[in-house]
């Protein structure tokens, strides 16, 4: 007689279930997170459900907060590139840049073109590690483990390249001011177009596994959507605001680096739901590995670092054999650079939007404000009027492909 | 008093600040611009009334908030504004002897209010970025809301509210955001000191209320 006893167990849970929405006035309130095995980020979300629809919520940040713009003001310019490491970490190189060439801004320094193009290489590659990470953690979240492997595979295989790059693979600090950590490896260019080839193997294969796959469509087709105007009043930058159909690119719209002189394109979406930003973030992967490729074609010669004593640290030859550059360098470790009084903003187009600085320099070696204007700060604020009025279960895919990274919201 | 009065390195203002000028008339009460970047003064009072115009004018169309923070100029009442060309002259001048500010020639300014409150806008329509500064009093840090323009506001004055204690009048929803409630003091400003540390849990045991170690 099985049937009998699962009959009076959904006989007795149903009333149960539906019993909020039998009270009205009275809704459910919830706290979902801060740490929630359903989200990959620490927020805590208070709702208000009315059976399983979202009524109200109040999206509370800040579990990471440590202090980042304090920190910075007590550190000299070069050594504040470590703590943008760990803002966005899992696109560290994109940070280091943003910071690297707002302060580059400040003391009015160009950079040679090879490290232009190493940096173009660099932050693509960091880029591409975020996509995969952000995506793939969208696809455990929503039960489907095996594309989430892949797509850390593939993760593992750009941590290669930026092992072989800057010797570390989670924190690079590898961006300098006026230049970079270390040049190209010897054979760096062959290496990466195979390692390369082995991440879009398998970021197809994860393609495969997900654009037309039913469950995964059900629950990111039509979910989370909002439209452009809202999201551009909000401040949301990125591949969130460019999957609405704004093609909002500073890599296009405001070129820094060479990317002017590549060939790219910005893909927009139409609908703005949570399956646009994954097809958004899926043909960025695509368009970055053909820019890496591009740029280690065309890869110039010559140094990497900007020949300017006032900022770049002298070689090591010249600091052990001549006493003025020995000088230089002490003064340099000792007091940092002095840049002129003044501020400056200067942002890039970071793994989630625009990742900029607003530095203020009173002429000292430190600087007197460092702000970090952060793209998921901005963007979880869209969270809420993204899952109010929407089903409970839509939070989880709206939460991943915002893609809120702690370390950068609440630094 | 403006953070700008002798206009430092470039003379002409760019097209930008030309339209914005046209625009805004007398409510913008100095202008500068610093490798590239454009930035008026606006007083308080008119914030709201700059940001409406500054958002619905067709030709500036600034419909995107990207920042709020503000700068605590504690004793440093001209707010760094040295032109360049007296930088440059005090650097030869030194020839990079390690220099604080005391060695700099500044230019003769009266006080000007502790806090500034800076935004930074950016129109998606025509690409191009504009920074506000109002000076904020300490005595009353206080300044009009500018969410009913930019919804995105709400946060980001969250934030310099919690960080820097400026209260936004008009805000839908003032209260901290990173820290909590019973948190005192406000963080970013010159006068917290670093080593003032304060529990990270409040509702944790007297052991974690203790300061923990100095640094």
């Amino acid at each position: 007689m099985p049937d009998q006893p699962l009959k009076n167990l959904v006989a007795r849970t149903r009333p149960s279930v539906l019993e909020p929405s039998a009270v009205p006035g009275v809704p459910m309130r919830l706290q979902f997170g801060p740490s929630h095995p359903a989200t990959h980020g620490t927020v805590r979300i208070e709702l208000e459900l009315e059976g399983e629809h979202v009524v109200n919520a109040d999206v509370q940040v800040g579990y990471l907060h440590r202090g980042f713009e304090k920190e910075c003001e007590t550190g000299h310019y070069y050594q504040n590139i470590p703590y943008t490491d760990r803002l966005n970490y899992s696109s560290p190189i994109l940070c280091n840049l943003a910071y690297c060439m707002a302060v580059e801004k400040l003391f009015d320094i160009k950079v040679p073109p090879r490290c232009e193009y190493v940096r173009v290489v660099s932050g693509e590659l960091s880029r591409m590690a975020d996509h995969v990470l952000g995506v793939g953690a969208a696809c455990l979240e929503l039960a489907a483990m095996t594309p989430f492997l892949y797509l850390l595979e593939a993760r593992d295989l750009i941590w290669d390249l930026l092992d072989a790059l800057c010797g570390s693979r989670v924190t690079t600090n590898y961006i300098r001011i006026g230049g970079l950590s270390a040049n190209l490896p010897e054979g760096f260019g062959p290496f990466c177009v195979e390692k390369l080839d082995g991440v879009m193997k398998l970021i197809s294969d994860a393609d495969r596994m997900l654009t037309e796959n039913a469950v995964f469509r059900e629950r990111v087709e039509g979910t989370g959507q909002l439209s452009a105007d809202q999201l551009i009043a909000i401040g949301v930058t990125g591949p969130l605001l460019r999957a609405a159909g704004v093609p909002l690119d500073l890599r296009r719209v405001q070129p820094y680096l060479v990317y002017d002189q590549l060939d790219f394109a910005v893909p927009v979406g139409q609908h703005g739901d949570n399956y646009d930003r994954y097809l958004v973030r899926m043909e960025e992967l695509r368009q970055s590995n053909s820019m890496i490729r591009q740029c280690l074609e065309k890869m110039p010669g010559g140094p990497v670092d900007v020949d300017d004593p006032r900022i770049r640290w002298p070689g090591k030859n010249r600091v052990f054999n001549r006493m003025e550059e020995l000088i230089d360098q002490f003064k340099l470790v000792t007091e940092g650079g002095l840049p002129p009084p003044g501020e400056v903003y200067f942002a890039v187009e970071g793994g989630n939007g625009e990742i900029g600085f607003y530095i203020v320099s009173d002429g000292t070696g430190k600087p007197y404000k460092c702000r970090c204007r952060a793209p998921s700060f901005s963007n979880t604020q869209a969270l809420a009027p993204m899952i109010i009025g929407r089903q409970l279960a839509d939070i989880v895919p709206t939460f991943d492909m915002i893609n809120m990274i702690g370390g950068e919201c609440d630094r | 008093m403006t953070d700008n009065s002798p206009a430092n390195g470039d003379a002409a203002p760019s097209p930008l600040m030309s339209q914005v000028l046209a625009r805004l008339g007398e409510l913008v009460t100095g202008h500068r611009a610093f490798r590239g970047d454009d930035t008026i003064d606006v007083a308080r009072e008119n914030i709201l009334r700059v940001a409406e115009l500054l958002r619905d004018s067709p030709e500036l169309a600034f419909d995107m908030l990207i920042d709020v923070t503000a700068v605590d100029y504690l004793g440093q009442p001209d707010g760094f504004s040295t032109p360049s060309t007296v930088w440059d002259r005090n650097l030869q001048a030194h020839k990079r002897i390690p220099m604080s500010r005391h060695h700099l020639v500044l230019p003769e300014r009266g006080p000007l209010p502790r806090f500034a409150v800076v935004y930074h806008m950016l129109s998606t329509k025509f690409i191009h970025r504009l920074r506000i500064k109002c000076r904020v009093p300490e005595n009353d840090p206080t300044i009009a809301s500018v969410t009913p323009v930019w919804s995105g506001a709400n946060w980001l004055e969250r934030e310099t509210y919690d960080l820097y204690g400026i209260r936004f009048v008009g805000h839908p929803d003032l209260r901290r955001i990173y820290l909590y409630e019973q948190f005192v003091g406000h963080p970013l400003r010159k006068d917290y000191q670093k080593r003032d540390n304060q529990p990270i849990d409040p509702h944790a045991g007297p052991a974690a209320k203790e300061p923990r170690r100095p640094n």
